[in-house]
């Protein structure tokens, strides 16, 4: 009896010992996981992918892309057997009018620290350009756009704008590619991607990067609002001597602004302006400075816009936050000879749009135009921090049936089977610094033929914020 | 005393595995200075360690001006496109380096400035180790040297009087430098030439030893710690004429006829450094 129970002792002794070890061990083996670093492993895919786990690839279905489009090809391959096949879509396929996807790591990320830049082998079934190819996830996106693939097999070199932010990177490969011909009818093709890896060349070199295109712009601001630096590229020149741009993230870069009581900028390139003054906002990659610049010229505060109160259902909008708005084409034309800047403010979640040096600019939305029949009036709400002596002049005009905006380059008027109607705001009545409200009739010259409304345009000498453009009964 | 003799035969033991070991290690450590495989001429006689900052030591150094002399003609023969000025912009030493850059400017009908710097009547010798450690500038159309002009060229000419390029370079192939002889029937796009390519890296990166040795039947052209070309009395395709004083030309150039252009891919300023220069003869 006594021997029985000392063995079920000893045996609840040593299932206790066994117990209490496996325990242990998975809590130490936690502790080691958390320390380790991520595999540094170079290739994406040789024959086959490598460590890409299984659920890999992600097309951009929210985008429109097709999401049938990847296979791996085991007849065509670069000095091997097997490659990458991308099937390019019709434009007039109803699965998808573009391909475009992500290969993204099903597991950890790696870090590519070591490496200077992707590569790999391309060819397509006809020459093609791919609208852009490259890397990363959101944080560390970097892409060449615009890269010419041939019928022949040829490496493409993809430099990473600083390897020593990717330290957990599972954003392997990307790519977005359209079909090929006139607007709206293009055709597909396909292309191959072979020798899918990351590598240290060391032969990438001379980095030269840039904000805002290498541009120094000055913004005339307002303290409230917000813009999103842009036109943010990495250069390198590669062993073949040839210089390779590719758009670089915001986070490879730091930005800096020279006044911090004036203008803010986030790690994300978001420039908030916080008070009134003059600010300069630069940016390096790595300790080199960027190429280009932007000098803030903040005054007061402009405040929100007054809330419109007609019903959507009695609005056609083109620029409003409260209404859904009708596609524009563009909010600045750029037209021959005129001087006006026009940059998006931002005030939390309210858009606006500041229209700066004026002499006179063009809105332009013919895609699909405004049949605005319906409508009585075209609204708008401007702001305006300067004295004039001058004018501000909205044309409104209608294009006609014959689906072209016909003017007569002298003089700004109306040809052919265009109508326009021009409202004048006296200087006496463009009040400073507040929010001016305007309600245009449709009447006169467009009374009788509004249903092809295609542009407005703004002619005068203020710099002034615009919001609530929109067509109302 | 059995115990006492082990310990001394053991103690003979050590000795003599210790005396294997260190003879050992004395015989390959003489493998690690490099440089005795590709030079052996030792005899420092001429060095500018461009410690002084300002103006380059004008015992060592005169300029070339402008586009061209009466022996090139404009473009310095090869339709270059600088023109060659001695102003600080284009020429000085500071921080221990020479700085020669090219600079793109509007000057004197020119749309680009450099300097071409000669050691001519000023120091010339015949065979011997000469030698310069140079980061070296990028881009397309940028043409960098280091080279040599036979001193007894303004009484036969050129190429009679031969021409031995230690590095020359074509700014859109970085990873690239030529070492090449002119002379008499092998001149030109006729002359001897062979190029050395660095893997995994490149020449603006960095700095990078050029040199040659020369003796009276060959040249021996180096890289950092690697032989790369000899060049001898049997590969030319003419006399050798390489048996007389020779001077010193370092120099930039902007497009001609041996690389083209600049184009607007070229980023300007571009600057040559030069850290040393050593004359050695046997």
């Amino acid at each position: 009896m006594k021997n029985i129970k000392f063995i079920n002792l000893k045996n609840i002794f040593l299932l206790g010992l066994i117990l209490n070890l496996l325990v242990s061990c998975e809590r130490e083996i936690s502790d080691e996981a958390q320390f380790a670093e991520m595999p540094k492993t170079a290739e994406i895919f040789t024959d086959d992918f490598v460590g890409m786990g299984t659920n890999f690839f992600f097309p951009f279905i929210s985008d429109g892309a097709k999401a049938d489009v990847f296979a791996v090809d085991k007849e065509v391959g670069h000095e091997s057997i097997a490659s990458i096949r991308i099937d390019v879509p019709d434009a007039t396929d109803s699965d998808g009018n573009f391909a475009g996807a992500i290969f993204k790591i099903d597991g950890a990320g790696r870090n590519l620290t070591q490496y200077d830049a992707l590569t790999f082998w391309a060819k397509s079934t006809q020459s093609a350009t791919i609208g852009s190819i490259g890397f990363g996830e959101d944080k560390f996106l970097t892409l060449k756009s615009g890269v010419r693939f041939t019928t022949k097999w040829t490496k493409f070199i993809i430099p990473i704008p600083d390897p020593s932010k990717l330290i957990n990177e599972k954003g392997m490969f990307l790519f977005s590619a359209g079909g090929i011909g006139t607007p709206g009818n293009e055709v597909g093709y396909s292309f191959w991607i072979d020798d899918l890896k990351f590598e240290k060349l060391g032969t990438i070199a001379q980095p030269r990067p840039k904000i805002l295109n290498g541009e120094n712009q000055v913004l005339k601001s307002f303290k409230g609002s917000s813009s999103t630096l842009g036109g943010l590229t990495q250069t390198f020149n590669l062993a073949s001597g040839m210089n390779q741009t590719v758009s670089a993230a915001p986070s490879y870069f730091t930005f800096k602004s020279s006044n911090i009581e004036v203008a803010r900028v986030s790690e994300l390139g978001v420039v908030s302006v916080v008070g009134e003054g003059t600010a300069e906002i630069t940016a390096s990659i790595k300790g080199v400075k960027a190429i280009g610049s932007l000098t803030i010229e903040a005054s007061g505060s402009f405040g929100t816009a007054p809330m419109p109160t007609e019903l959507a259902a009695d609005v056609i909008s083109l620029f409003s936050d409260k209404y859904t708005n009708v596609p524009v084409d563009f909010f600045n034309g750029f037209y021959g000879g005129s001087t006006t800047q026009t940059a998006d403010l931002k005030l939390g979640n309210d858009n606006f749009k500041y229209y700066s040096t004026l002499n006179y600019v063009g809105i332009e939305f013919g895609n699909p135009v405004v049949n605005a029949t319906e409508m009585g009036f075209l609204h708008l709400d401007i702001w305006t921090n300067d004295d004039t002596s001058n004018n501000f002049i909205i044309k409104i005009r209608d294009r006609g049936a014959n689906g072209t905006l016909n003017t007569d380059v002298n003089t700004g008027n109306p040809t052919e089977d265009d109508k326009e109607i021009a409202y004048t705001l006296s200087a006496n009545n463009i009040t400073k610094g507040q929010w001016v409200s305007i309600d245009i009739p449709l009447t006169g010259n467009i009374a009788n033929q509004k249903n092809n409304l295609a542009q407005i345009v703004f002619v005068g000498d203020i710099n002034f914020i615009l919001d609530n453009l929109y067509f109302h009964k | 005393m059995n115990k006492i003799n082990k310990y001394k035969e053991i103690t003979k033991d050590i000795l003599y595995k210790s005396f294997l070991l260190i003879s050992f290690f004395a015989a390959t450590s003489c493998s690690t200075d490099t440089t005795q495989k590709v030079t052996n001429f030792s005899k420092l006689v001429m060095q500018d360690e461009f410690n002084t900052d300002g103006v380059p030591d004008a015992t060592i150094w005169g300029y070339d001006l402008g586009t061209g002399n009466s022996l090139t003609g404009g473009g310095w023969g090869n339709n270059e496109l600088q023109y060659y000025t001695n102003r600080a912009e284009n020429v000085k030493v500071e921080n221990g380096y020479l700085l020669i850059t090219a600079k793109k400017e509007s000057y004197n009908g020119s749309s680009y400035t450099s300097a071409r710097l000669t050691t001519k009547g000023l120091f010339e010798q015949a065979y011997g180790r000469f030698e310069a450690r140079i980061k070296l500038p990028y881009g397309q159309g940028i043409w960098p040297a280091f080279w040599l002009v036979g001193a007894n060229i303004d009484e036969v000419g050129w190429p009679q009087c031969g021409e031995i390029d230690i590095m020359e370079y074509r700014g859109q192939e970085p990873t690239k430098v030529l070492g090449t002889v002119h002379g008499p029937g092998y001149s030109g796009e006729n002359a001897i030439s062979k190029s050395y390519s660095l893997l995994n890296n490149r020449f603006d990166t960095g700095f990078h030893i050029f040199g040659i040795e020369w003796g009276p039947n060959y040249i021996n052209y180096y890289v950092d710690n690697v032989l790369y070309n000899q060049i001898t009395p049997a590969d030319v395709t003419g006399d050798w004429v390489f048996d007389h004083p020779f001077y010193i030309i370092i120099n930039l150039a902007v497009g001609g006829n041996f690389l083209g252009n600049p184009n607007s891919e070229t980023v300007f300023p571009q600057t040559m450094l030069v850290d040393y220069v050593r004359v050695y003869t046997k």
